[in-house]
């Protein structure tokens, strides 16, 4: 860079090795800046992390499937030449029925293969299943409507710039692009509850609590929330975004794409250095200049790209004493409590779960079987507590996958949606006793499971506060809503990607377009570093 | 103070009454009481004109309790205030007072008040409006403690050229020190109290600060101690008088808070109220920082100035024009009177760039009523210094015994 300073060795350093930390290192690298990236753990990956929960039992301690990362971001960083091997792509989804007694009642069930979702599911009825592919279809219309929102830097509103008027152009033409009525209905649905819409097009009550799932999923929403719609069109222009291989799963785990990942940077010059935290940045006459260490060393950059999440970057890190009081406010306003925790559990063979086959087991089932379930669900998070009758998305990596456990052995691993970040009786108190209560409602699906349960992890909330560094908890960092979302995630003033402080970056998931592995925060944000070149 | 039951709604609760009220009752003729920051206060005792003239030849003692007064305190006090203000607060030494303003990111001005200095790490900042919002969120990440104090402190106003000199008789032994600015504590009656030699006219004058109980054993003692040299209660009204002669800004009038404007383009950054002394760039970071160093490299577009207008008739709320003819409109008058001092008819007024340049000619519209006739008067206006009234004895310590 023109403007380096004689004394920083580096041009970018990036606090937080996760995926999307090591995506932008990759960029970064490959367009010849001298990148270091400073992981405070002791391996990359952040939320996309393989990690031994119980002797010989490994498993994708964070997020488990990965079908959001798009292919072209995977082509450019050439991550299966550094490795990254699928142990299974277009995975089935299978969603479990709601009363019948297990065996008595076939799971609705979408076959993998390419564009799985599209297709309607084997056990509907006819009239259903007509429905499904009218549903589908609008809803593909819409995604790809939406899609030039996720591949792009948000514009900024108000600014005289041509950049920004051409992505509002953009948008706007694709939206227009619809057709008059596709256009009146995508802005009739755009601010509903997922409940309603489902109404609309279904009766299943299967059906429909399978795909509230998705619109829920990671989010503090019950599928009669407000903005529910939002996040489940968001999820398929993401999907859509990302490619055409469905729902897959690294070999080794999500661990196995973060390592790839740092491969690629590594292999494009980047330097990372692992527990190495950091715990201040660095100010110099009103520009990010460097990182102080844990350990009191400071090394100096011309740019400074956080990974981390908005609240951990400006609140703490950074200190708000460099920030306007008005941007501060706005940070500490941001919702970042997380619902959503994960169960792992080793074992010792392959569990049952009504009549699905074992080709059937490798992809994913849905404990969701209504969209009441659901919404009771949530209900009691939202008073501090766990339901009774929990939801879930259940995988079993080791059909796939054998290199997570012993041989013969089995892991499981669940997203568990609706565990408050707040339990009213505390974690610790409260840790066990929700153990159990996963536990059982397993076993009440899939009977003779608890029985060849060889050891147990559950992570809350404030579990993957800790272990992952993400303040609240949650895994997009920042609640993804209207108020969270494109030109104002995570706030007015930092949703480009540069920040109020020159020389500050933001990269992870609290930036547009937010959490799941999809690495397009860290892209984006990569550019718009690039794009400073120069500039003071 | 308010008696009001709890189970009655806000907006039937009488407003406040300051300790002095009473005091003030029993001198007024008018009885004419205004609203001013949840309290009771006087516009009015007897006379405008009798009033400002006390201010600028005797003495006069004008509440100041409404005055919304915050305790800001901890160890990291002076930095939050150096991020809340424009100025560089580390200059305000222990035992001084300065002028300061804040801004919202934008830059504009949300307020305006006094940054009182008591001890290390104890400060209290005065303000005209309740602001503790702002200020709370603008506490966050630093160890401080804001605790809004108004009620627990009586305070009264003492200006005009007698109010050292009846300060001394009050007992208040070395007030004649206090420099311009400064405070300091003393002992009266047994009680502590706070004198500062800081006001609102731009003359030699003090505010005392002091527990509620001995607020109107303190005004009895001034009154007394003043008889002799006219010392006399003022309202808000002949007070205005003398702060336009001074040429100090008041809220809502020369400016609206930032985070009260409702239209584009209302707000107003300290530069536009030609307040560029306060704003210190080299001090580090302070909110509105770096959108007001945009705004000083691009250049202002507009500022506040002070205007001298021919005639006598008061250019209340006239709009400016470049021309005679007024075809051409270049700002309007914020705040404007007849000044008896200075023998000129005066006024503040947001003016356009190049216009707001010292010795601009410009015209103003002003309308007069005229036994329920309107006219309609083109006069011809320059931009001048402020303060239009500046009298040594504002500076002289110690001041000569009036």
């Amino acid at each position: 860079m023109s403007t380096l300073p004689a004394s920083a060795r580096y041009d970018a350093l990036i606090i937080g090795a996760g995926h999307n930390g090591l995506v932008c290192a990759a960029y970064l690298a490959r367009a010849g800046r001298r990148v270091l990236v400073l992981e405070a753990g002791a391996a990359v990956g952040g939320a996309a992390i393989t990690q031994e929960f119980t002797p010989g039992f490994r498993v994708s301690a964070g997020a488990h499937l990965l079908h959001l990362m798009p292919a072209r971001i995977e082509q450019e960083l050439g991550l299966s030449q550094h490795g990254l091997e699928m142990a299974a792509t277009h995975l089935p989804t299978m969603a479990l029925h709601a009363s019948a007694p297990p065996g008595t009642e076939a799971p609705l069930a979408w076959a993998g293969g390419a564009a799985a979702h599209l297709r309607p599911p084997a056990g509907l009825t006819p009239t259903e299943t007509a429905a499904y592919s009218s549903y589908t279809a609008q809803l593909s219309e819409f995604a790809a409507a939406l899609q030039p929102i996720f591949e792009g830097t948000p514009p900024r509103l108000g600014t005289k710039a041509w950049s920004d008027k051409l992505s509002w152009l953009r948008l706007g033409w694709q939206v227009r692009r619809l057709g008059r009525r596709h256009m009146r209905e995508l802005l009739r649905i755009g601010a509903m509850n997922v409940f309603d819409l489902l109404q609309e097009h279904f009766a299943d009550p299967r059906l429909q609590g399978a795909l509230a799932f998705d619109a829920v999923l990671g989010s503090n929403y019950g599928p009669r929330s407000p903005g529910t719609v939002l996040t489940l069109l968001c999820r398929a222009a993401a999907q859509r975004v990302a490619g055409s291989g469905g729902l897959r799963q690294p070999r080794g785990g999500l661990g196995a794409l973060s390592a790839a990942l740092a491969r690629a940077a590594a292999a494009a010059g980047a330097e990372i250095r692992l527990e190495t935290e950091v715990a201040q940045i660095l100010v110099n006459d009103d520009r990010a200049s460097g990182v102080r260490l844990r350990s009191g060393a400071a090394i100096q950059a011309a740019a400074v790209i956080s990974n981390a999440d908005p609240k951990r970057t400006f609140l703490e890190l950074l200190g708000t004493a460099h920030l306007d009081t008005g941007f501060v406010r706005r940070v500490h306003h941001l919702r970042t409590q997380g619902m959503t925790g994960k169960l792992h559990l080793a074992l010792s063979g392959v569990p049952r779960f009504g009549g699905l086959s074992d080709a059937q087991l490798q992809g994913r089932v849905i404990l969701a079987p209504s969209m009441d379930y659901l919404e009771r669900a949530f209900n009691s998070t939202k008073y501090g507590e766990y339901a009774a009758a929990p939801t879930m998305e259940i995988t079993l990596p080791t059909l796939s996958d054998s290199t997570l456990a012993p041989p013969g052995a089995h892991v499981l691993s669940a997203v568990v949606q609706y565990l408050p970040y707040a339990l009213k009786e505390g974690w610790e108190a409260g840790r066990q006793r929700c153990l159990e209560t996963l536990i059982k409602a397993l076993e009440a699906r899939s009977p003779g499971l608890a029985a060849l349960v060889q050891g147990a992890q559950l992570l809350t909330p404030v579990d993957i506060e800790q272990r992952m560094r993400i303040t609240g908890g949650h895994w997009h960092h920042a609640e993804l809503a209207f108020d969270q979302f494109y030109m104002v995630r995570p706030v007015p003033g930092a949703a480009q990607y540069s920040t109020p402080l020159p020389g500050l970056y933001l990269c992870g998931a609290g930036s547009h377009p937010g959490g799941g592995v999809m690495g397009y925060a860290g892209r984006n944000a990569a550019r718009q570093v690039l794009a400073q070149r120069g500039k003071p | 103070m308010n008696s009001a039951p709890a189970e009655q709604p806000h907006y039937l609760k009488p407003l406040l009454k300051s300790p002095f009220h009473q005091c003030m009752r029993a001198f007024s003729q008018l009885d004419s009481f205004v609203p001013w920051a949840g309290y009771t206060s006087v516009d009015v005792f007897t006379s405008v004109e009798q009033e400002y003239f006390a201010i600028r030849n005797s003495a006069t003692l004008f509440d100041l309790t409404p005055m919304v007064k915050y305790r800001i305190a901890g160890p990291e006090a002076l930095a939050y205030l150096n991020r809340l203000v424009t100025r560089d607060v580390t200059k305000i030494r222990t035992g001084r007072v300065g002028y300061c303003v804040w801004c919202n990111d934008a830059g504009h001005v949300i307020d305006d008040g006094t940054i009182f200095n008591l001890a290390p790490g104890e400060y209290r900042l005065c303000t005209g409006e309740r602001q503790l919002d702002w200020l709370l969120d603008s506490a966050l990440g630093f160890d401080v403690r804001i605790e809004e104090v108004t009620e627990q402190i009586a305070a009264l106003s003492l200006q005009g050229p007698a109010s050292c000199a009846i300060l001394k008789r009050l007992g208040l032994v070395g007030v004649e020190r206090l420099a311009p600015f400064a405070v300091g504590q003393f002992t009266w009656s047994n009680m502590e109290l706070t004198v500062s030699r800081t006001g609102f006219t731009g003359d030699l004058g003090y505010e005392l600060w002091l527990a509620p109980r001995g607020a109107t054993d303190l005004w009895d003692a001034l009154m007394a101690a003043g008889h002799l040299r006219g010392i006399r209660p003022i309202g808000s009204r002949a007070l205005n008088m003398a702060r336009i002669e001074a040429g100090f800004l008041l809220p809502n009038l020369d400016f609206v808070s930032a985070e009260r404007t409702l239209r584009p383009g209302r707000d107003r950054s300290p530069l536009e109220l030609g307040l560029a002394w306060l704003v210190d760039f080299g001090k580090g970071h302070f909110t509105g920082r770096r959108a007001l160093w945009t705004e000083q490299q691009r250049g202002i577009a507009r500022q506040l100035v002070g205007l001298d207008i021919e005639g006598t008739k008061p250019a209340h709320n006239a709009l400016l024009y470049s021309d005679p003819a007024g075809k051409r409109e270049i700002g309007s008058v914020t705040s404007a009177t007849w000044s008896p001092t200075c023998k000129s008819n005066i006024a503040l007024a947001m003016v356009a760039a190049p216009w707001f340049r010292t010795g601009s000619v410009m015209w103003a519209d002003i309308y007069l009523n005229r036994e329920l006739v309107w006219e309609r008067r083109m006069a011809r206006a320059h931009v001048t210094t402020r303060p239009f009234f500046a009298p040594e004895r504002r500076r002289a310590t110690p001041p000569a015994d009036y």
